[in-house]
C-alpha cells in the first residue's frame, strides 16, 4: 500500500514541523481510522503540506465533521507509588481516579488522493480551546475549498468560528438566529415561531390589572407537606 | 430619469458599474420557482443578462437530520436517510448501513452483496434517467424528453415498490444485509425491462438527443469545469468525471463486490454540461451491463446475515468514516459512536451540496438561461443539501 498510515504520517510530519504539537487520536472501532490532532498555529501549514507533498497528494477533502463535546467526568487509571510497610521498595497501585475533562469543539477533515486514488481516509482534527469563549480554529477552505460550505455549516450548527474563512455565515439556520442547534446542551424553543404580537402587550396589561392568584394547594392529596401540618 | 431629486444626483453617490452606464440587477431566484429544482435560491447579480455574482442561499428545507438522528436508534435512522436524495432513496440506505457495518464490524452475505449492486444501479438508472428528462425541461424542451423518462422510471419503480412495498421511500437495507429476499421472477422481469424497454429507451433518447442541433448549442461550451477546481472544491461523482478526472469509488475504494464486475468508468474531455449530460447517458449503458453481470451471477445463500443484530444495535466506542459513490457524487456517513444505542454523532456527507460549490464560477460571465442549465446539470436534491 503506497498510503502512510497515521502513525508513520505523524512520525513523517513531526520530522518536518519540529516546532508543531502533533497528536495521535486513536480509534478504537473495528474501522480503525486513527487520526492526527494538529495545534491550530500549524494547521494551515501542515494541511498546505499533506495537499502539495508529492508523495502524498492528499488533494481531496472530501468531509469535514462538527463535534462537540461538553464537560465530561472520566475515570482515568493512575499509578500511585505507595510506599512499602516492611521497608522495601515502593508498591505501585493502580487506582481509579475521576477525572474533569473540561468540553471542547472540533472539527474533523477527511482526506483522500484523487491523484494516487487512496482508499483509506486520513483524518485530521481541530480542537478549539473551549466551548464558550475560544472557539476559532483555523479555516481549511484555503487549503481545500470543498471546506467552504461544511465549515459555514459547523459554524452555524455548531458555533466554531473558522479564522480565514472567505466567507463566514450561517448556511442553513437564518441570520437572526442565535442559538447552535447541534451542540449537546442546546434546548428547543417551545415555538420556533413565537414573534411579538401586540396581543402580547395587551395580556401583560391585563396581568397588571388582574395579578394572578397563586394555586390553592391541594389538601386532598397524600403525601402533602402542608397536609401534613394540618394533620398534626 | 435624472432628475435633480433621484440618488443618481446625490452627493458622494458611486455608479454601481461604470462600464455599463447602468446599475445591475440583483435578481433572487427561487425559492419557489420550478427551475431551482425545489426549495433553492440563488442570489443572482446581473449585468444586462449576465451573470456578474451569484451566491446561492440554502436551509429552506433544514430540519436538523444530525440532531434527528442523535436521538434514534441505529436501526431508526434508516427511513430518514430515504428523505435525503428521494430518487436514489437504496444507495443512500446502502451508504448509512455500509458505515454501520464498518463501525460494528458486521459482514454482509455474498447474495445480499449482489442484491445490494443490482439495486444501487437500479437507483442510479433511476436517478439519471430523471435528471436527463429534467435538464431538457430547463433548456425548455417542455416535457417531451421528460416524460420519456419519466415512463421509464415508472416502470422501474413498479419493480421497486413490489419489492420493497414503497416507491421511493423503500427502506430496505438492513446492517448485514437487506430486508427481505428477492424473487426469481422479480429478477427475471428487471432483466427482461432492461434488454426490451430500457434498452429501446435508450436508443431512442440517444437518437431525440445527444446529436440534437438545438442541445448541442445550449450546451456545449457552457459552464466549463475545468479538472484542477473540480478537485479542489470535493466535487465527486459524474460532474467530476465530466471534468476528465478518473476518480470513481466504485473502482477506488471496491467497496461491496464492485470489483468482481466488468465495466467502464466514462470520462469527459471538457467539463461543460454537455460533458455532464453525456457522462449520465453513458453510465446508465454501464449500470445496465452491471446489473446483468449481476443478475447473471447471484448465488444462492442468506439474504441478511442471522447473526446481525439490527435492533438494539450499540457498536463498541469509536467513529468510522465510509462512503459508495452514489449516483449523485460521493455519499458518506460519518458516525461516532458512544457505546450506546443511538449514535453519538452522525454525519451526512452530502453531495448534491458540495458539489454546488463551484456553482458561481461556473456561472460567472454567463447569461441568466444558462445559469438554470448549469444547475439542472450539477443534479440536486434539496433534501440532502439543507439535511
Amino acid at each position: 500500500m503506497p498510503f502512510l498510515s497515521p502513525e508513520n504520517l505523524l512520525a513523517l510530519l513531526a520530522e518536518k514541523f519540529p516546532s508543531a504539537r502533533l497528536e495521535l487520536v486513536a480509534d478504537t472501532s473495528p474501522a480503525a481510522q486513527h487520526g492526527i490532532l494538529l495545534d491550530p498555529a500549524h494547521a494551515v501549514t501542515v494541511a498546505t503540506f499533506l495537499r502539495d507533498d508529492p508523495a502524498l497528494r492528499l488533494d481531496f477533502c472530501s468531509n469535514v465533521t462538527g463535534l462537540d463535546w461538553p464537560d465530561q467526568e472520566i475515570s482515568v487509571t493512575e499509578k500511585i507509588p505507595q510506599p512499602d510497610p516492611a521497608g522495601g521498595p515502593d508498591r505501585i497501585v493502580e487506582k481509579k481516579v475521576k477525572q474533569l475533562r473540561p468540553g471542547f469543539l472540533e472539527a474533523v477533515y477527511h482526506l483522500y488522493s484523487v491523484e494516487k486514488k487512496s482508499s483509506a481516509p486520513v483524518v485530521l482534527h481541530l480542537r478549539t480551546a473551549n466551548r464558550a469563549n475560544a472557539t476559532t480554529v483555523p479555516s481549511l477552505t484555503p487549503v481545500w475549498r470543498s471546506c467552504e460550505f461544511q465549515e459555514r455549516e459547523i459554524f452555524d450548527l455548531f458555533g466554531i468560528a473558522f479564522s480565514g474563512h472567505p466567507d463566514l455565515r450561517r448556511l442553513l439556520m437564518w441570520d437572526s438566529f442565535a442559538d447552535h442547534p447541534m451542540r449537546k446542551d442546546y434546548v428547543e424553543p417551545d415555538d420556533y415561531e413565537w414573534e411579538p404580537t401586540p396581543h402580547d402587550t395587551v395580556l401583560a396589561k391585563a396581568q397588571t390589572h388582574y395579578p394572578v392568584t397563586p394555586p390553592v394547594p391541594d389538601k386532598t392529596s397524600r403525601g402533602d407537606a402542608e397536609h401534613a401540618e394540618v394533620k398534626s | 430619469m435624472n432628475s435633480a431629486n433621484d440618488i443618481f444626483s446625490q452627493p458622494g453617490f458611486q455608479p454601481v458599474h461604470d462600464d455599463f452606464h447602468g446599475d445591475l440587477l440583483e435578481l433572487s431566484i427561487g425559492p419557489h420557482h420550478p427551475s431551482t429544482h425545489g426549495v433553492f435560491r440563488m442570489n443572482a447579480t446581473l449585468d444586462g443578462e449576465v451573470v456578474v455574482k451569484l451566491k446561492p442561499v440554502f436551509g429552506y428545507l433544514h430540519r436538523n437530520h444530525e440532531k434527528l438522528a442523535e436521538q434514534n436508534s441505529y436501526l431508526a435512522s434508516i427511513p430518514y436517510t430515504d428523505r435525503l436524495d428521494y430518487l436514489s432513496s437504496l444507495t443512500n440506505n446502502w451508504a448509512y448501513v455500509h458505515a454501520v457495518e464498518k463501525l460494528a464490524g458486521l459482514a454482509v452475505p455474498e447474495r445480499a452483496e449482489y442484491l445490494r449492486v443490482i439495486l444501487g444501479e437500479l437507483a442510479r438508472l433511476i436517478n439519471h434517467c430523471c435528471l436527463v428528462g429534467f435538464l431538457l425541461n430547463d433548456l425548455g424542451t417542455s416535457f417531451t424528453p421528460l416524460l420519456y423518462s419519466l415512463r421509464e422510471r415508472e416502470r422501474m419503480l413498479d419493480l421497486i415498490e413490489e419489492l420493497t412495498g414503497s416507491r421511493m421511500m423503500c427502506n430496505f437495507m438492513r446492517f448485514g444485509g437487506l430486508r427481505t429476499d428477492v424473487s426469481a421472477d422479480w429478477l427475471a422481469r428487471l432483466e427482461h425491462f432492461l434488454d426490451h424497454q430500457f434498452a429501446r429507451y435508450l436508443r431512442e433518447q440517444d437518437a431525440l438527443l445527444t446529436g440534437n442541433e438545438i442541445l448541442l448549442a445550449r450546451l456545449q461550451h457552457v459552464g466549463i469545469l475545468s479538472p484542477k477546481l473540480a478537485v479542489q472544491a470535493g466535487i465527486t461523482g459524474p460532474m467530476l468525471r465530466a471534468s476528465g478526472v478518473d476518480y470513481d469509488i466504485r473502482k477506488v475504494d471496491q467497496y461491496g463486490i464492485y470489483d468482481r464486475f466488468d465495466f467502464r468508468v466514462p470520462l469527459g474531455d471538457h467539463g461543460d454540461t454537455y460533458d455532464r449530460y453525456m457522462m449520465r447517458m453513458l453510465e446508465m449503458h454501464e449500470s445496465v451491463k452491471i446489473i446483468k453481470q449481476a443478475i447473471r451471477d447471484l448465488p444462492v445463500g442468506d439474504f441478511l446475515d442471522p447473526k446481525a443484530k439490527n435492533r438494539g444495535l450499540r457498536p463498541k466506542a469509536g467513529s468510522c468514516y465510509a462512503r459508495i459513490e452514489g449516483p449523485k457524487g460521493e455519499i458518506g456517513f460519518h458516525l461516532v459512536s458512544d457505546g450506546s444505542a443511538n449514535p453519538y454523532r452522525y454525519r451526512v456527507r452530502p453531495p448534491s451540496l458540495i458539489n454546488l460549490t463551484v456553482l458561481e464560477d461556473m456561472c460567472l460571465g454567463r447569461t441568466l438561461a444558462d445559469t438554470i442549465v448549469i444547475l439542472g446539470s450539477v443534479d440536486i436534491v434539496l433534501g440532502e443539501v439543507d439535511r
